[in-house]
């Protein structure tokens, strides 16, 4: 318990630091994961060819690839200088716009195909219908996956400690430096997690709830 | 029938269509004029559903020409959208929108096709559900509706959009038997105002009662264009006979 206790402001910085990481980069890959996904179910070939195009190289490139690239390689590229935070986000952001991308398609394919027809039968254009229509419906059933994408992302933002960036996964480090039981520390770790992922569940649970619609 | 100078309401002229090898619309001709209603029967198979689908172009066609009020159906895009407007679509299987209610169903396209404001469809669309008798079912949802009771939300949904012209795709073959006649009888005062109706269907006694012109399609080609009486009482053809024969009989 001391461990915590010396170390409480520590502690707190940290995973405030992580659930920033965490909130930022959920809204920026659900909005872009939803996108990624109107791309691959629209008419248009191109526009599929580049959703697919993108899911295939996210979702198949290993995380720390990813950071590896904004924080090492894009700079090298000279366009916009970004920080090692900014980098972060965007690279766990991209990342998981894919995985997004894929659940929310999923959730497209569960709306039967007569809700489309429907739409396009009264002059709906393919905006119109994804907006009003499918998306609607569709995000209904992909709550308990998406939650579970939401969680890999929560946890995933310790990759992040490979490239000095200071949060949770971190705390790791100040504790050795200050000759704390690191392993002890690492416990205190995990309980944080599981406290910021039980919320997750919880909100699961409503939207599951509310949104639970006979067909 | 009006003035013989304007061009008909559906125009459908060498109409070829094909699912793989299947091909299911052969040289399909059919003009609907305004005001009529047209009634295609034929056995499950014979391409009529098909036919009723590609008028909107839900199912695209391989040759021919399709016209809806003169105009030939565009690519899919802003320009089809614009014409879908003015074509009501009735399902077989309903297909209402499963997370609105009833009367946002019949709200929805108006709103966001035809920019009505929200009020102002409201107030149509409780017109509407009125018209076909489910109004007190406004605010409930499509699943808590019997069927007879979603297929004329559908209608209404339709109607909502002031279309030019109705297209039913077998609207009552998904109803048990004592809901077939509520919605036929909205079909019925449908034709009875002037809506022009192509109407996909199993239901012989609309036919003769409702139904200016019967169609018979077997295998994909239209057979038989008349009269109900001329169609019911001396069909023409074998393959009519035959069709006839099989459901009058029973």
């Amino acid at each position: 318990m001391s461990v915590l206790t010396n170390n409480l402001d520590l502690f707190l910085r940290a995973f405030a630091q992580t659930l920033q990481l965490f909130a930022i980069s959920a809204v920026l890959s659900l909005v872009l994961g939803t996108f990624l996904a109107a791309l691959r179910v629209s008419p248009v070939p191109v526009f599929r060819g580049i959703g697919t195009l993108y899911v295939t190289v996210l979702r198949n490139t290993p995380l720390t690839l990813v950071f590896v690239f904004f924080l090492f390689a894009y700079p090298l590229l000279e366009i916009v200088k970004i920080e090692p935070y900014t980098a972060a986000v965007v690279s766990l952001s991209l990342y998981t716009a894919a995985f997004v991308c894929e659940v929310v398609r999923s959730g497209i394919n569960t709306v039967p195909v007569g809700q489309a027809e429907a739409s396009r039968a009264l002059g709906l254009t393919f905006v119109q219908m994804l907006g009003n229509v499918v998306l609607p419906q569709a995000l209904r059933s992909v709550v308990p996956p998406m939650t579970s994408t939401m969680i890999a992302l929560l946890k995933n933002t310790t990759v992040a400690s490979g490239f000095a960036v200071f949060q949770a996964g971190t705390i790791r480090d100040s504790l050795s430096e200050q000759g704390e039981n690191v392993l002890l520390g690492l416990l205190w770790v995990a309980i944080g997690f599981v406290v910021l992922v039980m919320p997750l569940t919880y909100v699961q649970q409503v939207f599951e709830k509310r949104w639970s619609v006979a067909r | 029938m009006t003035a013989a100078s304007a061009p008909p309401m559906i125009r459908v002229a060498g109409v070829d269509k094909f699912f793989g090898p299947l091909h299911v619309l052969k040289n399909v001709q059919l003009e609907v004029p305004k005001g009529q209603v047209v009634v295609v029967l034929g056995p499950s198979g014979s391409g009529k559903s098909t036919l009723c689908r590609t008028i909107n172009r839900l199912e695209p066609i391989d040759s021919g020409v399709i016209e809806v009020d003169g105009q030939p159906l565009p690519a899919e895009g802003k320009e089809l959208a614009r014409l879908r407007a003015d074509v009501g679509m009735v399902f077989q299987s309903f297909n209402l929108f499963a997370h609105k209610t009833i009367v946002e169903n019949v709200m929805l396209a108006p709103t966001k096709v035809r920019k009505t404001p929200a009020a102002e469809a409201r107030k149509t669309a409780m017109e509407l559900l009125e018209r076909v008798g489910i109004a007190n079912q406004a605010d409930k949802f499509p699943a808590q509706l019997s069927g007879g009771q979603q297929q004329r939300a559908a209608i209404a949904r339709a109607l909502a959009m002031k279309p030019k012209v109705m297209l039913f795709d077998e609207p009552t073959s998904a109803l048990d038997p004592e809901m077939v006649q509520e919605v036929l009888d909205v079909m019925t005062g449908l034709a009875k105002d002037g809506m022009t109706m192509l109407v996909v269907t199993h239901e012989m006694g609309f036919a003769r009662k409702a139904a200016d012109r019967v169609i018979f399609m077997s295998d994909g080609e239209v057979v038989e264009d008349s009269t109900p009486e001329e169609f019911f009482s001396a069909p023409k053809s074998n393959r009519a006979k035959d069709f006839l024969g099989k459901i009058l009989t029973h």
